[in-house]
């Protein structure tokens, strides 16, 4: 069996800022593992522009903001290996994977990066009753299918659900000639950025109705109509505010979801509420030498920040393989808590001799929060307090944690971020 | 176009009596109106394998269950289909209701139904721990099992083509009638077809067409059955098949894992006046979630990947209609197939055969070939035969649906077998692409690809299922031709 020092599941923009960062760290032997004909992830099929602007300082499209790091991957040299699919992580980090060209094969990796990235909730999870006609499609898959493949799959669309791509395949049904009519959200605020939802819907017309969903669809073969209902507070139908949208076309933007199945086989722990591994300081999962980044641990809202957190996981990958990861470790583990409309944090614990002079820890709040303030507990003692005039869960917050102020607390063993009326 | 047999409907049971009919020299065509077998109640129903201790004693139902339940296990392994005999409980709750119990028991003795025993609280708690604390007692019997609907529909219809009947998709059957020549003209959208005899085997529609040429009139109810699938990761929650007591609609919503490792929770049971209502409802989705859980704790619903509804062909008393019609000689009725009817489908094509074979003085094929091999499966190969095969053929070794680890390799033999896939949904009951926890966003681009390529379809004219369920319009302006 070949050894290799990291193993990188995943050639998206998680995988390749990972490998990128590891190679620049000084490792020669990376591999990543691609199960498309290509790298760059989903990037390939977000040709709309909006990306780079913290990473690059200037606004690219999805294939090029991929370019930049599929260049620099090139020109480092990395190796990787194209429509393989990763088939099983053992805890013992071997990998078992498969394509037309070696079969099936396995390596035994000193580290792993899990950058798997996430999947779209099918309609199925949502338990939308009707029929189960033709054309209705997940807004990634229809975003594949109008961006890669040159094909439209309908003219009048309904969308069910304001997520970013819901929000952006509205907008590029628009521009193909489609008549979008209206976005129905199921909760009352967008799960989307606000930027999208001024760009992508308020500049085309496109009604949002919050607080609404899709209760029935109508058409044996192909879709014909869908029938929107407002939902109470219970998010259960109002009767009486049915109303009736023909359409060929219905897009699901309702939620994504980490896909995390290899890294459940090699039996990392993972988060309820994040879907996604549980990791410390350094995006390390409970397995040692398995780290974590991009999507397949949290949803980010920005790939800007998913190249930031994958560089961290490769430099700490490599610092595991050069067994430095652990020569600083303090043996002091600092729980972190999202309490009080704050959902999860990312990472979960922090040693404090592990972790850098500053810390990026990442989180969701669950509603929309107005006039508020994020704060941060270390122990009893509050330590930031920050006014915020709008706090929304399609959006991802952070807050830094220096690493002096962790040491010059001894005592200390819980960091808890809260969103505080005042 | 003459034929000796013609069979309406390429369901499990058009599947069944055309496969027992290949046995004999003889010529048979199957009509189907959709573009492909398994398309109707034969696709959306509990994948079971009844034991047959609810049917009533003396019934063609009893009957056909029990022989078909007995048949089972040499058919599946002759077919190459997956089919595991699992066990059923059926679970009482309520004291005053445990009599019910050791009346099915008696009923299951008359039927013939062997290893059956009915259980103690203790007892069946320990053998399922997750039925409800509010057990009381439970009838358990062996011989149930479960068993994968397509593949069992899909393998008799194959192996009945490979030993020459004809299959004829996308027919819809528009009239018929028997004329002075003494054979049966059938009129469809795809021209006419004479034949001597006639098998029904029309599912919710056998009464249209029992209809069309007896004075004796039946009626079908449509009553559909809503089911939730959960996921892989729970389809261990039971390893039986546990039902509630048998109420006159039927025997109630149960929980069952399936021979693919999901766990199928339904279905209801609801009337309708429409012979293609199969859509789900939110009223029928409730109640499957409150019933269920009477029976079975902490049902993880949660984890539902998919929700879907099938209609049983319900006739208003409840019996297997088999046989010939009294005044319309040729015309072989198999009417009125609902619950059992999957677990009784071999049973039913082996009695109509015979009945066949017996009018018409069939003598047996020399050369019939009862046997097929499933489309090959590389996950049940050690790591050294897939690389072999991968060499030989390297699109096994190209993953096109992830969830459910189906390669290329199968869904090319999907689609180039006898009577094989020509949509998306085709492909996904022969090979599962599509099935599993994405529910098809991440394959369908690359199965909607490979269709196109081997068929030498445009990809405009690749659908969902047939008909006009094209999957998308045109091309998008930027590629315009």
């Amino acid at each position: 069996m070949n050894t290799i020092d990291i193993v990188i599941v995943g050639g998206g923009p998680a995988g390749l800022a990972a490998a990128v960062a590891a190679k620049n760290a000084g490792c020669d032997s990376i591999l990543i593992l691609e199960r498309d004909s290509e790298l760059g992830g989903i990037l390939n099929q977000c040709i709309h522009n909006g990306f780079g602007l913290h990473t690059f300082k200037e606004e690219l499209t999805g294939p090029e903001y991929a370019g930049r790091f599929i260049t620099q991957a090139l020109e480092l040299g990395i190796e990787y290996k194209l429509n393989t699919m990763v088939m099983d992580i053992s805890p013992e980090k071997v990998i078992t994977a498969m394509n037309k060209e070696d079969g099936m094969f396995q390596i035994q990796a000193k580290s792993v990066i899990l950058a798997m990235g996430c999947r779209e909730r099918p309609r199925g999870a949502l338990n939308i009753p009707g029929y189960r006609p033709a054309g209705i499609f997940s807004a990634g898959t229809a975003q594949r299918l109008v961006n890669i493949e040159g094909y439209m799959p309908g003219r009048e669309v309904v969308i069910l659900g304001s997520g970013d791509i819901g929000l952006i395949m509205a907008r590029r049904m628009t521009l193909e000639g489609a008549k979008v009519k209206v976005v129905a959200e199921l909760m009352p605020y967008s799960g989307g950025l606000k930027r999208n939802i001024v760009q992508c819907l308020d500049d085309y017309g496109i009604p949002l109705k919050l607080s609404h969903t899709v209760i029935d669809i109508e058409g044996r073969e192909h879709i014909t109509a869908v029938t929107i209902a407002e939902v109470g507070p219970d998010r259960k139908p109002v009767p009486g505010t049915e109303e009736r949208y023909t359409c060929d076309t219905l897009l699901l933007s309702c939620g994504l979801i980490p896909e995390n199945e290899l890294s459940q086989s090699a039996g990392v722990e993972m988060s309820r509420i994040t879907s996604g591994p549980v990791v410390n300081e350094s995006l390390e999962t409970n397995i040692p030498g398995v780290f974590a980044c991009g999507n397949v641990l949290h949803v980010h809202d920005l790939v800007d920040y998913v190249s930031e957190e994958a560089g961290r996981a490769g430099l700490n990958a490599v610092k595991y393989v050069n067994g430095l990861l652990d020569s600083n470790a303090s043996g002091k583990i600092i729980k972190l808590a999202a309490t009080d409309g704050a959902r999860y944090t990312v990472p979960s614990t922090i040693d404090p001799g592990r972790m850098d002079d500053n810390l990026t820890v990442r989180f969701r709040v669950g509603d929309v929060y107005k006039d508020s303030y994020v704060s941060v507990y270390y122990g009893e003692e509050r330590v930031q307090h920050r006014k915020r005039q709008i706090l929304a869960p399609g959006e991802m917050e952070q807050v830094i944690v220096k690493k002096e102020d962790l040491l010059a607390r001894p005592d200390m063993d819980s960091i808890t971020i809260k969103i505080e009326k005042e | 176009m003459t034929y000796d047999v013609i069979v309406i409907g390429a369901g499990v049971t058009g599947a069944a009596v055309a496969r027992e009919l290949s046995r004999y020299q003889t010529e048979v065509c199957v009509l189907e109106k959709e573009e492909d077998v398994c398309c109707g109640t034969s696709k959306a129903n509990s994948a079971i394998i009844h034991a047959g201790y609810d049917c009533e004693p003396g019934s063609n139902m009893a009957k056909m269950n029990v022989r078909g339940n007995e048949m089972m296990d040499q058919l599946c392994k002759d077919l190459d289909i997956p089919f595991k005999r699992n066990g059923s409980l059926v679970v009482c709750i309520h004291e005053e209701l445990l009599p019910g119990l050791k009346d099915l028991y008696d009923r299951g003795v008359k039927n013939g139904v062997p290893g059956m025993k009915l259980l103690s609280r203790e007892e069946a708690l320990e053998m399922e721990p997750n039925i409800s604390d509010d057990v009381k007692g439970a009838l358990y019997a062996e011989t149930a099992g479960i068993i994968c609907p397509f593949k069992l529909n899909i393998a008799m219809a194959e192996n009945a083509n490979v030993n020459g009947v004809d299959f004829r998709f996308n027919t819809r059957v528009e009239k018929l009638e028997r004329k002075e020549d003494g054979l049966w003209h059938i009129r469809t959208n795809n021209g006419e077809y004479t034949a001597k005899y006639v098998v029904n085997a029309a599912g919710v529609y056998a009464d249209v067409f029992h209809n069309m040429v007896s004075s004796e009139k039946i009626n079908i109810i449509e009553r559909r059955g809503e089911y939730y699938l959960l996921d892989r990761t729970v389809g261990d929650h039971v390893s039986h098949t546990i039902f509630p007591q048998p109420t006159k609609y039927g025997k109630g919503i149960l929980v069952a894992p399936t021979v693919h490792g999901n766990l199928l929770v339904g279905p209801t049971a609801i009337d309708q006046e429409d012979k293609d209502a199969t859509n789900t409802t939110q009223f029928g989705l409730n109640e499957i979630s409150a019933k269920a859980s009477e029976n079975v704790k902490n049902l993880p619903l949660r984890s539902v990947i998919t929700s879907f509804s099938g209609l049983r062909a319900h006739e208003d008393h409840h019996e297997f209609i088999l046989g010939e019609v009294k005044d319309a000689p040729g015309f072989i009725d198999c009417a009125g197939i609902e619950s059992p009817g999957l677990t009784s489908s071999p049973a039913i094509g082996e009695y109509i055969a015979d009945l066949l074979r017996d009018k018409m003085g069939l003598t047996k094929k020399e050369n019939w070939i009862g046997t097929r091999k499933d489309i090959l499966d590389p996950k049940k190969l050690t790591l050294e035969e897939r690389n072999e095969l991968i060499k030989k053929e390297p699109a096994y070794g190209q993953i096109i649906c992830r969830c459910e680890s189906v390669t290329e390799g199968e869904i090319l033999d999907a689609i180039h077998r006898p009577l094989g896939a020509r949509s998306l949904d085709g492909v996904k009951r022969r090979t599962r692409a599509g099935m599993g926890r994405c529910q098809s966003g991440f394959c369908s681009p690359r199965v909607m690809d490979i269709l196109s390529r081997e068929l030498g379809l445009p990809l405009t004219e690749i659908t969902k299922s047939g008909g006009k369920s094209n999957i998308v319009l045109e091309h998008s302006k930027e590629v315009a031709e």
